[in-house]
């Protein structure tokens, strides 16, 4: 089976180590959830999966498909099929949405093909519609002036564009109100299928009442400590994260 | 400066002999701060310009504006190739739409009134004088009381031949309640040839006339360029000015905005595009002379390479010229090591009540910015482009012309991606 692997990662910021040692496999057709309290690693493993520079990896391996990606560059491993959701998308002056997501899925044409404008546009819109994303958001620049919610959308909708392998979704729900959670889960949900496998990255059980994930992990300092069912995300809204922590010290599970 | 008559000799004699006289520009002129002095010898450029001998059909093929205007002409070395009307806007209506020989001769009054009559007040008088010697043409746009003209209307002047020089002179009146876009395009017909371009306009804003003014700068990467534009606004009037100065080895502009009537408004827009080791000296004035005015300023400047640019900008409000509205603001982002922005701003308030600011700021690619594209699959050198482009575009979308913007885009990302 086709799948994101994780084998034993350890990843430094400067002198510091966030991860440390954590294994996952996220296969395709599923949806995995890292749960974790606060300065837990979770926004790191993103990021490296992602290949963001401010990071070092010491040792382990990420697997796309079998293929070791940790050496590529950010863009290499999103054109491979890696799609990051920014916690907190960025502001990009003067760069339209449209000329943004062109720009992305033009480098996924092969060599000397040109996009065909209008087949883009009815893609574009058509995925727009499912997001309930006005069409003039296509001529603003992305995200600057957009609320949360309307920046949720549009990396939901650069999701779609793209059409990933795997995405890793980092607390896509932070900062959105009900409405707004419901439109981008919904959007998220459409997406799911066979060929993808996702990586929701979240602090709260309130996403996963939304995203129904097949698998949980919990992440503390570092490490995957427990993994189980969706019904542990029930238990740990409960219990809270001390409980995990305590269990992990006198069972340790990764 | 006093007045000259355009195309009469004894102006003319006089012109050429204030220029010889006024001094050159020194270390000690606080308006030539910081400037390469050395960049604006001019001994080279001393004979009469050579007339275009060129390929006629390759510089008019080469005259690409709009997909839509009013109409077009065409300059080289000084002498009109073509003047092309499309509709018949600037047939009727009193609209005075001419070559400035061909005005002067027939609309001698207007050119008395306003020919070259502001001067040069950011430091070329000296540059100014040698203009009025040599100029020999340029546009002429007169658009009479409550015209208005829905397409934009363009000039293209070409610069053709190894040390020449041309002196492409535009005069704008837009009379009371007018509207009008003008857009001048000024080229190098040949690549690697030394050359000057003194370059002089005048815009008069009538009472609550709107005009849009575009100078795509791209002569040459060898010539040496200045550039004087002058803006008075009269009452209620608003006018955009947008300079896209992309060409030259050293390219100084000086833009004056003179807001000379009550409640009327200035956007000054800029956006460069430095490479190589490209000199840009902009040196601006925003000169408040009636209260309830506004002027805005925004220039960005994109400096790659060894490029340099220079921002001199004062913004003066007299004492009558209560509650006036001014900003000044200048952005460099600087895209190597080598690339340098030097920026001045300048403020002097003699009225009450008046809202001023002004800022400088010079950075470089943010790094999580360029992250979120890659993140995208964006190669890198595309991610860049797009960001640089991002960053000019935003002050080229200041005009609001959709379609202007858009043409105006592709120029400055040919030159990027040049």
């Amino acid at each position: 089976m086709k799948s994101l692997v994780i084998k034993d990662l350890h990843v430094n910021i400067g002198d510091r180590e966030i991860v440390k040692g954590l294994s996952l496999e996220i296969e395709r057709g599923k949806v995995h959830a890292i749960m974790g309290p606060n300065g837990s690693g979770k926004s790191t493993l993103s990021k490296v999966i992602a290949g963001h520079p401010d990071y070092t990896v010491t040792g382990g391996e990420i697997l796309l498909d079998g293929e070791n990606i940790l050496g590529l560059e950010p863009d290499v491993r999103s054109r491979k099929g890696i799609f990051l959701g920014f916690q907190h998308p960025m502001e990009i002056p003067g760069v339209t949405v449209a000329n943004f997501l062109r720009a992305a899925v033009s480098a996924r044409l092969p060599e000397g093909e040109e996009l065909e404008a209008t087949e883009y546009y009815y893609k574009l819109y058509e995925k727009m519609d499912i997001l309930e994303m006005d069409r003039s958001f296509t001529s603003r620049p992305i995200n600057v002036g957009f609320s949360g919610g309307e920046k949720k959308r549009c990396e939901v909708l650069q999701m779609a564009m793209l059409e990933p392998s795997y995405a890793i979704l980092d607390e896509m729900d932070s900062g959105l109100d009900i409405d707004a959670l419901r439109i981008a889960s919904g959007g998220v949900n459409k997406l799911r299928g066979p060929d993808l496998g996702i990586l929701l990255i979240t602090h709260y059980q309130r996403l996963l009442d939304y995203i129904t994930p097949d698998v949980i992990h919990v992440m503390v300092n570092g490490k995957i400590v427990m993994s189980g069912p969706k019904e542990l995300a029930l238990e740990l809204e409960a219990k809270g994260y001390d409980w995990v922590k305590d269990e992990a010290e006198t069972a340790p599970v990764a | 400066m006093s007045q000259t008559l355009f195309i009469d000799e004894p102006s003319r004699a006089a012109a050429r002999k204030r220029f010889e006289t006024l001094p050159m520009p020194t270390r000690l002129n606080e308006e030539f701060r910081f400037s390469n002095l050395k960049a604006l010898d001019l001994t080279a450029f001393s004979s009469p310009t050579a007339p275009f001998a060129g390929d006629r059909d390759r510089i008019i093929k080469g005259s690409v504006g709009l997909a839509q205007s009013a109409g077009r002409m065409i300059f080289a070395n000084d002498g009109l190739l073509a003047r092309e009307l499309y509709g018949d806007t600037l047939a009727t209506k009193g609209v005075i739409w001419k070559p400035l020989d061909v005005a002067a001769r027939e609309h001698p009054g207007l050119l008395a009134e306003h020919f070259m009559v502001q001067g040069a007040p950011l430091g070329s008088e000296k540059f100014a004088a040698l203009h009025a010697a040599r100029v020999k043409t340029g546009t002429l746009l007169y658009v009479p009381r409550g015209v208005e003209i829905a397409l934009p209307v363009e000039t293209f002047h070409w610069l053709s031949g190894e040390a020449n020089s041309v002196f492409p002179h535009t005069l704008l009146i837009a009379e009371e309640g007018s509207k009008v876009t003008l857009i001048d395009y000024f080229m190098g017909a040949t690549s690697g040839t030394s050359g000057l371009a003194l370059g002089f306009n005048d815009l008069y804003i009538g009472p609550g006339a709107r005009v849009d003014y575009v100078c795509v700068q791209n002569w040459n990467l060898k010539t040496l360029a200045l550039q004087v534009n002058n803006t008075v606004v009269s009452a209620g009037g608003e006018v955009k000015s947008l300079n896209v100065n992309l060409g030259g080895r050293y390219a100084r502009t000086e833009s004056m905005s003179r807001l000379s009537g009550e409640g009327g408004r200035s956007d000054m827009l800029a956006v460069t595009v430095g490479a190589g080791e490209q000199e840009f000296d902009l040196r601006t004035f925003q000169d408040h002379a009636a209260p309830g005015a506004a002027s805005d300023l925004l220039y960005k400047n994109a400096l790659d390479d060894a490029s340099r640019a220079i921002f001199a900008g004062m913004i003066k409000v007299e004492p009558d010229a209560h509650r006036t509205d001014a900003y000044q603001k200048v952005r460099n982002l600087l895209l190597s090591e080598d690339a340098e922005a030097d920026s001045m701003p300048g403020l002097e308030i003699l009225a009450d009540e008046v809202r001023c600011s002004h800022g400088a700021t010079s950075g470089q690619i943010d790094a999580d910015e360029l992250f979120y594209l890659l993140a995208r699959g964006i190669p890198k050198h595309i991610a860049l482009e797009l960001m640089v482009q991002g960053f000019l575009q935003e002050a080229i979308d200041r005009l609001g012309n959709e379609v202007l913007g858009a043409k105006l885009g592709e120029l400055v990302r040919a030159k990027l991606g040049a």
